[in-house]
């Protein structure tokens, strides 16, 4: 295997930690306002406030691990989708600062609290964007974004968006039903059934639009060998969905959670086949964006060598705060 | 033609105004955290309640100061591929691993454990909360050592060979772009710079309280603990920067003219320009104030070792001259009126009227801010001073630019100004807000329980209502579990 692919799948396993980690967090900003404000708000921030800034780092590996790997195709992405990675910049400020500004000024807490909810929302929504705007095709030339500054605006990248949104209110949710007892947890996993239903549903609707978007696409997944893969991927999606909606229902206590984050893992794994081995559809493979040899091996070394510890800590730091969510000491 | 260049201009202004406004939370927060690393260590060796106090009392404050570096940072690491497409694609095999090294050595090492440290004090050994604390002040120094080698690369441009496709590529080895010329000299003039400004605003703050209340236990440590880093690190602050001052004369000899105001050759011992009023339509500073050939001594420890000026450079490689004439005379005045402060705490302390000296307190008070306007003036003298390359000598700022539509950039510039300013002054106000609560209080805080050696059992409900409270247990974060 070349090193070009092995940083497209450490890319893409960065991005998927950050859409798991993060998207969590920004699930519960997207459902905060259904929480009753005191106990049930409090409970459900401090079950994300010493982890959310770890989770939001993969964020930074994601795009500076594209820069560093793949800098053309960061050149080229950020720019083509300049509104909506600036919207989720801004929403993500809005969103990182009301967990602190919330306890330091409970007079406003409600004001913070609706930034944090915004930021979530708009920083959800710009992030599946984004990816519908990658997946539709971007438009080269030479070595720069050629389009004009609305192309990232299409029914189909609405579509993606809400999706997102959906997804991680889905995370969110399942993740408070299993930081969280009593009325808070019962009222968590009513939402977890509506999240679940509507990512469903969404997935669904995104893969075939993908099918029908461009004909390439539906080659990757309708033409041997590719089938093969592709036939039991909607009934092992299927399966999950299920199993996802009677854990929430039933008594599933962490269990909601890492059957979500499995419905996640398809949904990427299938837009990876999708898009592959372009890293900017239509024009452009991870080959031709790669940055050189010298570059990936340097860079390799240094992931082989933190990678392990930062995953370690990081199980560590969740680990101290293992556990359903108290609400004492604060009261 | 107009329209590329409004756009270019538009991008400017917003990576200065991101960048400017960025740059004052990492230079507070790395001194903080090794400023809570110290507090932490001497509670844990000497078991004094009063350096716990002033532990929650700091942190605080520095959990603010993170949460805004954090979010006006992430927007530092999309910027380069939404405004410096250009940029980002011909230097990315170069800087972008550097910077990769900084998310994989710095931010995860940071983020990973800043958690335990806010919230862990009770769910994890004091000895392990002790080394939380001290990975999050190591990765605060880390992170400013990628990024400084980054910036040194643009500046000092070595190690590297040129692609067929006009990439910059990596050469031989990668320690010569990580060590570049003028790396070291940056690196520790920025972290003492960091250092210096958390000095200054702790010693503000001890001051503060100690005009109100001079015997207050809390505000004469900090004051003190202050003091001995304006009279340490100062001296060894002005000689780094006298010897940054020569490497950029080494390698960026424009930008030294600029910093200088020499417009023209002095081939036989050059002034030192004071004051005066860069003219660069005249190609002369107006009103000037000087001593003669006190800058080739200063540059070239030689009264009359001849200087070129900017009339050796062509008018299309200049950097501007007055914004860096300028920068450059603001941060050296606040280095040696620093540098005053400290002196003139030795002398109270030699006698014994460290706490007493009034004045000195009200001075210190008004240097709170120092540090963020000498870091902010000492930024842009350099980055100033390296145009109208982004990268030196080798990639003009003009050309490195995204294809962007100017109204694109303006919307999104204004976007950035409003929210920056209100969500940024919402929370500097808020730390101002601690500020103005006094250390005492956190005694308080640590009697309800917390851990340490003064735990009394027993639990004062009344501050406990006030989540802003800094007797709050031990961060006055509610997610504290502190009454076990």
């Amino acid at each position: 295997m070349d090193l070009t692919v092995i940083w497209a799948f450490i890319i893409a396993f960065a991005v998927f930690a950050y859409v798991v980690m993060d998207g969590f967090d920004l699930g519960i900003g997207i459902l905060f306002p259904t929480f009753q404000p005191g106990r049930e708000r409090d409970r459900a921030m401090n079950s994300i406030a010493p982890v959310w800034d770890g989770n939001e780092t993969w964020l930074v590996l994601g795009g500076g691990g594209l820069f560093a790997a793949f800098p053309l195709a960061y050149a080229v992405i950020l720019p083509a989708t300049y509104p909506l990675i600036i919207a989720m910049l801004l929403g993500l400020v809005f969103r990182g600062v009301a967990f602190e500004y919330r306890w330091r000024d409970p007079g406003h807490q409600r004001f913070w609290d609706a930034a944090f909810t915004g930021g979530s929302l708009v920083a959800a929504l710009a992030q599946g964007m984004t990816l519908g705007a990658l997946l539709q095709g971007i438009e080269v030339e030479g070595r720069a974004y050629a389009g004009s500054w609305w192309d990232w605006l299409t029914p189909y990248t609405l579509l993606t968006g809400l999706g997102t949104v959906a997804g991680y209110a889905l995370l969110g949710s399942t993740w408070l039903i299993w930081k969280l007892d009593g009325d808070e947890q019962a009222h968590a996993r009513k939402l977890a059934v509506r999240a679940a239903i509507a990512t469903i549903a969404l997935m669904g609707a995104v893969s075939l639009y993908n099918i029908s978007l461009n004909a390439e696409y539906a080659a990757q997944w309708l033409t041997a060998p590719h089938v093969y893969f592709a036939a039991p991927v909607p009934i092992i999606t299927a399966i999950i969905a299920v199993s996802l909606l009677r854990a929430i229902t039933r008594d599933g206590n962490s269990k909601p959670f890492w059957l979500a984050i499995a419905l996640f893992f398809l949904g990427m794994a299938g837009l990876g086949v999708t898009i592959w081995p372009y890293v900017v559809p239509p024009g452009i493979t991870i080959w031709d964006a790669a940055a050189p040899e010298r570059s990936q091996i340097f860079m390799l070394v240094g992931v082989a060598l933190t990678m392990p510890l930062i995953i370690g800590y990081t199980i560590w730091a969740y680990w101290v705060f293992r556990g359903k969510v108290t609400d004492e000491g604060y009261h | 033609m107009f329209e590329n260049l409004d756009a270019l201009l538009l991008a400017r202004i917003q990576f200065a105004f991101t960048i400017s406004f960025h740059f004052f939370f990492p230079a507070f927060s790395i001194g903080l955290a090794s400023y809570l690393a110290v507090l932490e260590g001497l509670w844990l060796k000497t078991g004094k309640p009063v350096y716990l106090d002033l532990f929650k009392y700091w942190i605080k404050i520095f959990a603010i100061a993170f949460a805004m570096g954090v979010v006006s940072g992430i927007v530092m690491s999309y910027q380069f591929g939404t405004n410096w497409s250009v940029f980002s694609d011909l230097a990315g095999p170069v800087v972008g691993p550097l910077m990769a090294y900084e998310v994989l050595t710095a931010f995860f090492l940071e983020a990973g454990f800043l958690g335990v440290m806010l919230f862990g004090m009770n769910k994890v050994g004091r000895k392990l909360h002790f080394a939380a604390t001290l990975m999050v002040a190591l990765g605060t120094f880390v992170s400013a050592f990628w990024i400084l080698s980054v910036n040194s690369w643009m500046q000092t441009p070595v190690g590297f060979i040129m692609g067929e496709n006009g990439q910059f590529l990596p050469g031989e080895s990668w320690w010569d772009i990580v060590f570049n010329p003028s790396f070291p000299y940056r690196l520790v003039h920025t972290v003492m710079a960091a250092y210096l400004t958390t000095a200054f605003v702790v010693g503000a703050v001890g001051a503060w309280h100690l005009l109100k209340d001079r015997a207050n236990p809390h505000a004469r440590k900090m004051f003190s603990m202050a003091m001995w880093m304006a009279a340490i690190v100062t001296p060894l602050q002005i000689f780094a920067g006298d010897m940054h001052g020569l490497n950029t004369l080494e390698h960026q000899p424009a930008k030294v003219m600029a910093m200088e105001g020499h417009y023209q050759s002095h081939p036989e011992g050059a002034p030192l320009i004071l004051f005066g009023i860069p003219d660069s339509e005249a190609k002369t500073v107006r009103y000037a104030i000087e001593i003669p050939k006190a800058s080739s001594l200063i540059l070239k420890h030689d009264l009359n070792a001849p200087m070129a000026g900017l009339d050796t450079i062509p008018d299309d490689e200049e950097p501007p001259v007055g914004m860096v004439f300028w920068s450059f005379r603001i941060m050296v005045g606040i280095g040696f009126a620093m540098l005053g402060i400290g002196l003139w705490s030795l002398w109270g302390r030699v006698r014994g009227r460290l706490y007493d000296m009034v004045w000195l307190h009200r001075a210190a008070v008004l240097m709170g801010p120092s540090g963020f306007a000498a870091v902010l003036a000492g930024w842009i003298t350099t980055e100033v001073g390296r145009q109208p390359y982004v990268i030196y000598g080798l990639l003009r700022t003009a050309d490195a630019a995204s294809p962007l539509d100017a109204p694109a950039v303006a919307a999104s510039l204004l976007a950035f100004i409003l929210v920056y300013f209100t969500v940024f002054g919402i929370g500097v106000w808020y730390i101002l807000k601690l500020m103005g609560k006094s250390p005492q209080a956190g005694e308080l805080g640590a009697k309800r329980g917390d851990v340490g050696p003064i735990r009394t059992a027993g639990i004062t409900p009344g501050p406990t209502q006030n989540p802003g409270s800094p007797d709050t247990l031990p961060s006055a974060k509610p997610t504290d579990k502190e009454r076990v």
